[in-house]
């Protein structure tokens, strides 16, 4: 492991990125421009969270990788085993055992606690960028605190459908100042994200932005008086451990279409059925 | 019973072992060589260097062979391996007036000071398939002269004396360094500059065959179109002096463009640039006409919508390495959004069904 | 060059900058908190911590500004062979290194422009001590904080230009804490006390 230096990323690129972290964290849900680099792995599979996992990692992290809540999807494999490589750390798949976890698209069940980092791979960062596609537009509305065009959006849902049609990426409104997208986590997983005893740090590679949320912090999903922020999820018990608090799968199981629902963080769902819960379809 | 699908570990080894296989082919055919990839493909090396940002023939070459002929993919071997390098220093600009011409051509005069050089052109090829190149590929040697030497000037100097062209003044400013600074809007012209040369062919193309279509034309000419190469000296700050570290061959093109001017300012053609690594002329004339297309609003002209004038749509997505990792994510699992939807299209069918069966009983 | 400039700096940067970093971006996350950081050896009137900072996050692209006594040829030395920082004024650095007193006033420093808040200072104060002080809350702090601080009403004006502003490092001996502009300071209730008695 001569050739690449610690966690592949040279040192003063890794300044680089750190010091974007702690402006971040200093002035939480605002977005940090950062000279993303070209990593070995594409634009849009997490080469924002890799750097900034490669610029926190230190050779004494225990590391975890999900991607959908599964530490054995072949992406999260693949990350893991980026840095199990680069930087020699220790992984995995327990997460309260992990220092460091990267994920995409889900917040484990488990509360995280003190001294864990979560780090969220993001594919667009700014939440107001399908409302208007210019950055010099939305730059301009994020410092002006001008967010009219996104509650007029959730509103137009609710006349159209009843509901705010926002299922997944739901927007929050960090500290009463930036508005942000939590990344593509389903809502069900917003309410995590407020008063999270972990940090929590999010990278765009391909959109050169990073963002921070300190632990603790208050972070209010967006919605209006008569249309509260409601958490869903498919409205079973997983069919491996039974749990009814957590966020779910569904699998097609045979040509009849038949259905099953399953926990999609992997890691809850084993750790119960080790502990001798069963659901329903569990062997 | 249901069991959950495991083994992503080995399922990657595995593609990854196939995809060996299929890169070497037929193992009873010879393999290639960097060199022959080198030699032999040049123009894709070539293009592998301009939009990977590093010049080394041979590297290129070498991505080119991992990436199984796929370009682009042989264009992110490059960048991913770029990023690992560690900066040394700038050099100092390179002066394409001193370049030694393989090429050198002028739509705009019939002759000029320093002639009209076609150079290894396909432009009067006839495209039929040369068969005999099948059978066997020994060329006869082609003629030679001793090269020109000194300084081959550039076209458009000689409309500037005359005025007829709009000053491009000698700017000290070290540009911005796209590689080490996030994009940020607007964006001047050495960034666009930057942006393009880098940005994919088949992109910039497009944009700039959609100028000549209409959509924000600004009617170029080739003023001049030179390929060749030109040293590279870099600053030795310990011994005070410029040193020359090598040389790149490049590809300029510098367009002339419709006039502006007013009753007060007499009328002058403007220009358009491109420069591009290695034998693009392609790219580089492409290059040059979505550059033009861009400096609308300095030439005081209007914005009449069209894509190769908008900064935030060409710099955004010009990238190939960037449109192709975003695109190609679409292939990995999105299934917890995708129940997130399925929840919500659910209960508003939901929804919308008890509402019907409702009004149908009212 | 004198021998203390070319040593002091981090044996194996990779993994003790690595270190290093996690002290500071836990103090930044977590105001009040003080962390442990170790690694470097500068020259006096640098402290450890300091020195560590300053190997961690600086380099050609990070201009500093040296203020009162640290303004010093070996300090210089030192961080120019380290770190190859250009050396600036107040308005224009992204890091500034001083005691309290001759970091003053505040008002001089990058707090950033409304649409990039993260051009702004860091400000690296040296203290004789870190200890509890005046009280914490915002962003980072369960409840709330306590965090000896140089002055109160500095940090309470620092906050009212949030999200502009400038953010803070302490540095003493071989520890640290920080204060993001995000934190709200007050005095604690001892320190209320104490004034109420003075006055």
């Amino acid at each position: 492991m001569t050739e690449y230096n610690f966690a592949y990323l040279d040192e003063q690129t890794k300044r680089m990125i750190r010091r974007a972290i702690l402006k971040g964290l200093a002035i939480p849900g605002y977005q940090v421009p950062f000279a993303s680099r070209e990593m070995p792995m594409p634009y849009g599979w997490g080469t924002g969270g890799v750097q900034v996992s490669a610029a926190v990692l230190t050779p004494k992290d225990t590391f975890k990788v999900i991607d959908q809540g599964a530490d054995d999807t072949t992406n999260a494999v693949s990350i893991r085993t980026f840095f199990q490589r680069t930087a020699g750390v220790a992984t995995t798949t327990a997460t309260s055992d992990a220092t460091v976890i990267q994920t995409r698209h889900r917040i484990p069940e488990e509360p995280l606690h003190e001294g864990q980092i979560l780090v969220y791979q993001v594919p667009i960062p700014e939440p107001l960028r399908f409302l208007e596609p210019r950055e010099s537009e939305t730059r301009k509305m994020h410092s002006l605190e001008e967010y009219g065009l996104m509650h007029v959006k959730l509103y137009e849902d609710i006349s159209r459908h009843g509901h705010i049609a926002t299922s997944y990426a739901y927007p929050v409104k960090v500290e009463g100042r930036y508005v942000m997208d939590p990344s593509p986590i389903p809502k069900f997983d917003n309410p995590k994200l407020g008063d999270m005893a972990a940090i929590q740090l999010f990278g765009a590679g391909r959109e050169q932005r990073i963002y921070a949320l300190p632990p603790y912090t208050q972070v209010v999903s967006l919605d209006f008086e008569d249309h509260p922020f409601e958490a869903s999820k498919a409205d079973h018990p997983c069919g491996m451990c039974g749990a009814t608090d957590s966020y779910l799968d569904e699998l097609i199981i045979d040509d009849a279409g038949g259905r099953m629902f399953v926990c999609s963080d992997t890691d809850y769902c084993e750790a119960r059925q080790a502990t001798g819960h069963k659901g329903k379809d569990a062997a | 019973m249901y069991v959950a699908v495991k083994g992503g570990e080995r399922a990657i080894e595995n593609a990854h072992a196939w995809l060996a296989e299929e890169r070497r082919g037929n193992t009873d055919i010879a393999e290639l060589s960097i060199a022959q990839i080198r030699e032999q493909l040049s123009l894709a090396v070539n293009r592998v260097m301009a939009e990977g940002s590093l010049y080394d023939p041979d590297l290129a070459a070498l991505a080119i062979k991992q990436a199984r002929g796929d370009l682009i993919e042989a264009i992110f071997l490059i960048r991913a391996y770029r990023t690992t390098l560690p900066r040394f220093g700038a050099s100092e600009p390179v002066d394409t007036g001193i370049m030694a011409c393989d090429r050198r051509i002028s739509a705009t005069f019939k002759d000029l000071p320093g002639g009209q050089v076609l150079g290894p052109t396909f432009d009067y090829t006839h495209r039929l398939l040369d068969f005999k190149l099948a059978a066997d590929g020994e060329v006869p040697k082609a003629p030679s002269r001793d090269a020109e030497t000194g300084t081959v000037p550039h076209v458009t100097e000689f409309l500037n004396r005359e005025g007829l062209i709009e000053e491009a003044p000698h700017d000290d400013t070290p540009p911005p360094d796209l590689t080490r600074e996030p994009l940020e809007m607007p964006a001047d012209r050495a960034l666009r500059l930057q942006a393009l040369t880098r940005a994919d062919e088949g992109f910039t193309l497009g944009l700039a065959y959609s100028t000549q279509r209409g959509y924000g034309r600004n009617h170029a000419f080739v003023g001049e179109l030179r390929i060749g190469s030109v040293p590279v000296e870099m600053d030795i700050p310990e011994l005070g002096f410029a040193v020359e570290i090598g040389e790149v061959i490049l590809t300029e093109c510098e367009t002339v463009n419709q006039f502006t001017g007013s009753k007060t300012k007499p009328p002058q053609f403007t220009r358009g640039y491109g420069l591009v690594f290695g034998q693009t002329e392609r790219k580089a004339i492409s290059m040059a006409l979505v550059d033009r297309a861009l400096r609308w609003e300095e030439l005081g002209e209007d914005n009449v919508g069209a894509p190769a004038q908008d900064a935030e749509f060409v710099l955004y997505h010009a990238d190939n390495i960037q449109a192709t990792g975003f695109l190609e994510h679409i292939k990995l699992p999105h299934y917890v959004d995708f129940q997130s939807e399925l929840e919500l299209v659910r209960k508003l069918r939901r929804e919308a069904g008890a509402l019907q069966v409702q009004e149908a009983a009212e | 060059m004198q021998a203390n400039t070319l040593s002091g700096g981090f044996a194996d940067p990779a993994t003790q900058s690595a270190h290093a970093f996690r002290s500071v971006m836990e103090a930044m996350a977590r105001p009040g908190t003080i962390q442990d950081i170790e690694g470097a050896a500068p020259p006096a009137p640098l402290s450890p911590a300091m020195g560590a900072v300053l190997l961690t996050l600086c380099d050609t692209e990070t201009p500093i500004y040296l203020a009162g006594d640290m303004d010093c040829e070996a300090a210089r030395a030192w961080l120019a062979f380290h770190t190859g920082a250009p050396f600036v004024g107040p308005a224009q650095c992204m890091f500034a290194v001083g005691k309290w007193d001759a970091l003053a006033p505040l008002a001089v420093y990058p707090i950033g422009t409304s649409e990039y808040p993260d051009r702004s200072a860091t400000l690296i104060v040296e203290c004789s001590e870190l200890a509890a002080g005046a009280t914490l809350t915002g962003p980072g702090i369960k409840d709330q904080a306590t965090l000896s601080l140089p002055e109160v009403e500095a940090f309470q004006a620092n906050r009212t230009q949030f999200p502009l502003g400038l953010d803070f490092i302490f540095t003493c001996g071989e520890r640290l804490a920080a204060l993001p502009r995000s934190t709200e300071v007050s005095r604690s209730s001892s320190e209320a006390i104490a004034q109420v008695g003075a006055s």
